[in-house]
């Protein structure tokens, strides 16, 4: 499904796109990186994760190509095999790998995937931030350590369907220009945990169809139907919006327009609403500190008063500071 | 976030309009602050492509780097930029006043009151966002390691003159903005959302432009040719706007703060005219006899224009929104601490300047781990130095401390003299002093109010009657002068309000760290000789 044509529609467009700036700079540096039949990728392999093993003196890279996301698979679960019963080492550049989200197939290209001699597997992360000084932006560090997470998981899927089933490193490699310049650092990242919370959360994900046996009977997001019944058929899927989405879904700014619409708290950030305990919109948490509705029993409802009185005194306080101020 | 800013923001939604989240301004604005608003090209560590900079909001000085791969170009860059900025922090590092400062005697070892300089004032960087923190930090760690002709003649690529000399400022300025309640350098957003509550997250916040609309939304005849609506819009729909609405072309009407252009801009119209640039340049270059190359040089100027009014149009929005948000925080009164905060400040500007003046070499990559320790430790002092602060010069802070119980509140219902035991009795007399307010007291904890300026402290005897019913006894130890009897208006009288806190007032130092040459095999050992770090090796894609 086309979310940015679906959030365009809706009226809300994303405000997601890539500059060319940055694009070019990218692929640029991917494949800088990744030439010379991969010798200077495999040496940083070699030199931060296995240092042990024979140096990558000559590397296979197998041809990945293939009819169709489920033929290119296919074709690099064949490769990862062969790989491993030739030995030595091997550069899969874009292999694509499968993974069951909530029920449905999801295709994943990890910009290139390593076979040590030893038979294990790496996933090496290419990305065009600096590292600078020998550390990089810890969020953006962050995000490309959830995304090799997610290759990982893959990955030992298809480990698990050979026997012996060859061992995926839980430590990949993030490749980043090096300083202010052009040439390629490396450093290991553990993504144990990640790879641990991307793992319960996938077993925890409701089913693709079990959420589309609630929806009623025709509902359709094609991009070509009318605006209204789009809406509609957005609607009738519950969303939970919080502001993190912003940065990571196209209908963010949609789903945001609605939550804010119902005065949802959650829509000024979840520990916000952590901390109201079971009031969760906006008239329902103020009427409750003006003592208009709420049980005054009720810690939440208590603690909100106070704070309203302490506020509105302090504001009066501030109003007037020439009168006479013990505080201050 | 304390419930009291929850509120507020709730209170921002339903109202429509930001909400106070402080009574007073809690950071210093100089009268002549220097404004930097950076833009960079998308995809490179940092490589500026433009920026408006300058002390007076009417005669701001445009730079632009016309094609940012340029190496040569972003030296020309970076030399405009010192130009602009060296003069500044000139202006202020002449300009001192006498002052002590105690130093350790190196040959005798006691400690000796020295007479040192102080600069009367500082210059100060606002910054329009926290990513233009971390591009300040980015430039000055970009500069400061470069090396012009005259260090080394051999050098390939010399840096301009001056422009390491910036880099070296610069980080100290981006470091110094690290230390809480510091003012030398600021993100606009960032002090903004300090003092009001808005009905967006606080992600949404880092919005300059969308933050604006909610403390000051524009009146509702607005501009109408730039298609503006006409009614009084609330702070939600006028940050809408600000963060998404965009003009026929498709490009935004408030072009983010930067630095990062938008995606939209980049590609419809910055992409071609520095592509018409480069073409303009490569004819110029291949350009066979005089006239010839006056009309391709006129061509080149063009484009070079051409580039210079799209970086224009995108920096000029943000640099009106920060005079605007700089005179909505100056229309707040400063708290009573900030002057004291500043001092700090002062003197981290006239450190730097002694230590430049004195030609040291400038701040390593990665600092040793007693220097690490040093900040470390002074971030944290500073931080609960900047709470105590803040709670003491705005009743709106100290409402959250009192809902924390971490501050009280309340009339002073009794007061009986009474004396310590011992061969000279002192005055100890004990308060009675009732409050709503729910404080965390521990037996015979110390709480302190602000007599004067100063802290006087008091010890929690107990409850009259029960916890709930809020009757307290407090026993006042120090602050009333010498005499047997305390000094007039230094002990509360019955009737009197006060206000007491569980924090001190004033922040120790920690435990003293041990120089340089004493660092533990633990944290690495003596940091050794120092070595001159070498300069980043230059490549032919080096983006900064």
């Amino acid at each position: 499904m086309d979310k940015a044509a679906l959030a365009d529609r809706l009226g809300a467009p994303s405000g997601f796109g890539q500059s060319q700036f940055a694009l070019t700079r990218g692929n640029a540096f991917e494949a800088k990186v990744k030439a010379d039949g991969g010798a200077e990728l495999l040496r940083l392999v070699h030199s931060r994760l296995d240092p042990g093993a024979e140096p990558p003196a000559k590397a296979s890279v197998p041809d990945l190509s293939a009819h169709g996301p489920e033929g290119r698979t296919a074709r690099t679960a064949l490769a990862l095999r062969e790989a491993v019963d030739a030995g030595g080492w091997t550069l899969l550049d874009h292999p694509m790998l499968a993974l069951d989200v909530a029920g449905s197939l999801a295709f994943l290209e990890p910009d290139a995937v390593v076979v040590h001699p030893d038979g294990s597997w790496t996933v090496v992360e290419i990305k065009s931030f600096p590292m600078l000084d020998g550390s990089a932006d810890p969020a953006k560090v962050g995000a490309a350590a959830r995304q090799s997470a997610v290759y990982v998981l893959a990955l030992e899927d298809v480990a698990a369907r050979l026997d012996p089933a060859p061992r995926v490193r839980h430590r990949v490699l993030l490749v980043c220009p090096r300083d202010f310049s052009n040439l390629p650092t490396a450093s290991a990242v553990d993504v144990r945990k990640q790879r641990a919370v991307t793992a319960r959360q996938l077993a925890r994900l409701t089913r693709v169809e079990d959420i589309a046996g609630t929806l009623p009977e025709g509902t359709c997001f094609a991009p070509d139907r009318p605006a209204e019944e789009l809406t509609a058929a957005v609607e009738s899927v519950p969303a939970a919006y919080a502001p993190e989405c912003l940065s990571a879904c196209e209908l963010a700014f949609h789903c945001r327009g609605r939550s804010r619409a119902d005065g949802a708290v959650t829509s000024l950030g979840r520990p916000l609403r952590a901390e109201l305990g079971g009031l969760s919109t906006v008239e329902d948490v103020l009427s409750a500190a003006r003592g208009e509705s709420g049980d005054p029993d009720d810690p939440a409802v208590a603690a909100l008063r106070r704070a309203a009185a302490l506020r509105a005194e302090a504001l009066a306080q501030a109003a007037g500071r020439e009168v006479a101020d013990p505080c201050h | 976030m304390s419930l009291i800013a929850t509120l507020a923001r709730l209170e921002a939604v339903s109202t429509g309009r930001a909400q106070p989240a402080a009574t007073v301004r809690h950071r210093r604005l100089s009268d002549r602050p220097l404004v930097f608003v950076p833009l960079t090209t998308a995809g490179e560590a940092g490589a500026p492509l433009g920026a408006l900079v300058g002390t007076d909001r009417d005669a701001a000085r445009l730079l632009v780097v016309p094609q940012p791969r340029d190496r040569d170009l972003r030296f020309a860059f970076l030399a405009e930029l010192a130009d602009v900025v060296l003069p500044y922090l000139d202006s202020y590092a002449r300009d001192v006043e006498a002052a002590e400062r105690t130093e350790t005697d190196p040959e005798t070892g006691k400690r000796v009151k020295v007479e040192v300089e102080l600069c009367a004032d500082a210059p100060q960087l606002i910054v329009p966002s926290r990513a233009g923190l971390d591009f300040v930090r980015l430039l000055g760690r970009s500069m400061r390691f470069r090396r012009t002709a005259e260090q080394d003649p051999e050098a390939p690529h010399p840096a301009p003159p001056r422009v390491p000399l910036l880099g070296r400022w610069l980080t100290h300025y981006g470091e110094r903005a690290r230390v809480p309640g510091s003012s030398l350098l600021l993100a606009l957003t960032d002090v903004l959302s300090r003092h009001w509550a808005t009905g967006q997250s606080s992600l949404e916040d880092q919005h300059l432009g969308a933050l604006l609309a909610w403390i000051d939304p524009p009146p509702p005849s607005a501009s109408p040719e730039q298609g503006a609506p006409q009614r009084a819009r609330t702070g939600a729909e006028a940050a809408q706007w600000a963060e998404l609405a965009r003009d026929d072309e498709g490009q935004l009407r408030c072009p983010p703060a930067g630095p990062a252009t938008d995606p939209a801009f980049d590609n419809k119209l910055l992409a071609p005219a520095i592509e018409r640039y480069d073409r303009a340049r490569t004819a110029f270059a291949a350009a066979e006899d005089a006239v010839q190359a006056d009309d391709r040089l006129a061509a080149l100027s063009a484009a070079e224009q051409h580039v210079r009014d799209l970086v224009e149009s995108r920096v000029r929005p943000t640099w009106d929104a920060v005079w605007q948000g700089l005179d909505l925080l100056r229309a707040l009164p400063e708290g009573a601490h900030v002057e004291e905060r500043w001092t700090r400040d002062r003197w981290s500007f006239t450190g730097h300047r002694d230590r430049v003046l004195a030609g040291e070499p400038p701040q390593p990559r990665r600092d040793d781990a007693v220097t690490a320790a040093n900040k470390l430790a002074t971030r944290e002092r500073e931080q609960s130095r900047l709470e105590a602060q803040e709670a003491l010069d705005d009743p709106l802070v100290m409402a959250g401390r009192r809902l924390a119980g971490e501050a009280f509140a309340g009339e002073v219902t009794d007061a009986v003299m009474a004396y310590s035991e011992g061969r000279r009795p002192s005055p100890r007399p004990l308060v009675t002093v009732r409050t709503d307010d729910r404080p965390h007291l521990a037996e015979r904890a110390k709480v302190y109010r602000s007599l004067g300026g100063k802290p006087q402290a008091a010890e929690f005897v107990g409850y009259e009657g029960a916890p709930e019913d809020g009757v307290l006894v407090l026993r006042i130890v120090d602050k009333m002068g010498r005499g047997k009897e305390p000094e007039p208006g230094s002990v509360p009288e019955k009737g009197d309000a006060v206000c007491f806190t569980l924090f001190e007032h004033e922040q120790r130092g920690g435990a003293k760290l041990p120089d340089p040459e004493e660092t533990p095999w633990t944290h690495g050992g003596p940091p050794g000789e120092a070595v001159p770090e070498a300069p980043d090796t230059v490549t032919v894609e080096d983006v900064l």
